[in-house]
């Protein structure tokens, strides 16, 4: 059997030799330079073309997006209430408020559905609105958070990047936000302004604000006031009813 | 018919990679603890190069949407990524402290340990300018831990305010940083906790967030 001894060695010698330096090879490629690093990715390139092209509409219309929905919550207020839920029960009574002032309302969603940003941007840029509202609701901070897109403004065009589009709406939305800011304060209820990056905001091709209606924290003037306060909620909707009210005069004024 | 030599070929070459196996296995243990004792090693070396250094951290308020400025002294090590690191650790242990006005409990609770929060920052060079001029500036990507986005509240406001602190914390320490990314458990991620967007470059030269993607 000397002759098998001398097969097995040689089987082993041809076996072992070229895969060691490969495994040491390999153990040094693994060793990484500081951690494994995924690097972020590429910016997506936008340059879709904007659905609608930003025509100046004959018509006065809001939109009115109700955010989250579905297995999309959005953030608890308390142990039995979820922000999607508010924001649906908001927009709701909003559409009927404002539709009372013979002003043309459309509801991205009516009941507890999870739609995607983007579908909710193609709803409201099919309608070439005028005022676009996100309404939103937290359990952080008080009062009212107004936000606008922190897209630095440009000149619109005919086709706007979809990711950007608000950037063209930007100088209108703080306007809008500004209105509204008007309305909350002569309602005393504490407002806070900000710009900030949020979807479907960025990509909607109107005059657009984010409306988070946080609850009411005890101050000088005013007493705490869980969101869930009817007479609360009340006196926010008057407010933007006011405001959109105010910026349709604004609107028919623009020539 | 498989002759007698093909057999014991086969056999040798089948104890040939069960060695085989056994050493590439101790190989790469032997090529992990020295990359473990590399990793623990390194941190201790820093540690002792860390001086007391005045920073300034911008701390969030929920109440008024603002950020405050609070000077801290603190070691900081000597290499850039590790002190965007230890700034941004600390920048989050404040909002655990009780009479925190951007209360978010963080990794493991509000008693928990520190360090949890950010799993690492990383610096990285721009790319040069299209007229071709070079860039100064860097990027910082900051890899935030899954338990920290957990924990966080959610809300325009409260996601907002994060950010910003994180970004001008950075700027106002570490000027060369002009960029910023956001990732979670070294992945992207759509938003923080279901609204700020993290799919985006922030620019940080200014103290807002205004910015292209
Ligand atoms: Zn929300």
């Amino acid at each position: 059997m000397r002759w098998t001894d001398a097969v097995l060695r040689g089987a082993l010698t041809f076996a072992l030799l070229p895969p060691l330096s490969l495994a040491v090879g390999h153990a040094r490629q693994t060793q990484p330079p500081s951690a494994s690093t995924p690097l972020p990715p590429p910016p997506p390139s936008p340059s879709v073309p904007s659905p609608t092209p930003p025509n100046v509409a004959p018509r006065f219309l809001v939109v009115l997006d109700a955010a989250h929905g579905g297995d999309d919550t959005g953030a608890r207020i308390a142990d039995h209430l979820l922000e999607k839920d508010i924001t649906l029960s908001l927009s709701a009574r909003l559409l009927s408020m404002v539709s009372a002032h013979g002003i043309g309302v459309i509801t991205i969603r009516d009941y507890d559905v999870n739609l995607s940003a983007t579908s909710r941007a193609e709803a409201a840029n099919r309608m070439s609105a005028a005022a676009c509202i996100l309404i939103h609701a937290t359990a952080t901070g008080s009062g009212v958070h107004l936000y606008t897109s922190s897209l630095a403004p440009t000149p619109i065009t005919r086709f706007m990047p979809w990711q950007t589009a608000q950037s063209g709406y930007v100088t209108q939305s703080l306007k809008l936000s500004s209105e509204i800011d008007s309305a909350l304060a002569h309602a005393e209820i504490p407002v806070t302004l900000g710009r900030t990056s949020l979807q479907p905001m960025d990509s909607l091709a109107c005059p657009a604000v984010a409306v988070e209606v946080a609850p009411l924290a005890a101050g000088s003037a005013t007493k705490a006031e869980p969101l869930s306060d009817a007479a609360y909620q009340r006196s926010i909707l008057d407010a933007l009813t006011a405001a959109i009210d105010e910026w349709r005069n604004d609107w028919r004024q623009q020539p | 018919m498989i002759s007698r030599a093909e057999r014991i070929l086969f056999m040798g070459m089948l104890i040939a990679a069960v060695i085989m196996a056994a050493i590439l296995i101790r190989l790469r243990e032997r090529a992990q603890d020295r990359l473990h004792a590399l990793q623990t090693s390194t941190p201790l070396a820093e540690a002792v190069e860390a001086l007391p250094t005045a920073v300034t951290l911008l701390i969030p308020n929920d109440a008024d949407n603002s950020l405050q400025e609070s000077q801290r002294s603190l070691p900081l090590p000597h290499d850039e990524s590790a002190r965007a690191h230890v700034l941004l650790e600390t920048l989050l242990e404040s909002f655990k402290e009780p009479s925190s006005t951007h209360p978010i409990a963080g990794a493991g609770g509000s008693s928990s340990a520190r360090g949890l929060d950010i799993d690492e920052v990383f610096l990285m060079p721009l790319p040069q300018a299209r007229d071709g001029a070079p860039n100064p500036g860097k990027m910082a990507v900051v890899n935030f831990s899954t338990a920290f986005a957990q924990s966080h509240p959610s809300g325009i406001e409260p996601e907002t305010l994060t950010l910003l602190s994180i970004i001008g914390t950075l700027h106002a320490n570490l000027p060369a940083i002009t960029q910023v990314r956001f990732l979670v458990d070294g992945h992207p991620r759509d938003t923080l906790a279901g609204h700020a967007d993290l799919t985006r470059v922030y620019l940080a030269s200014s103290t807002d967030s205004e910015g292209g993607r």
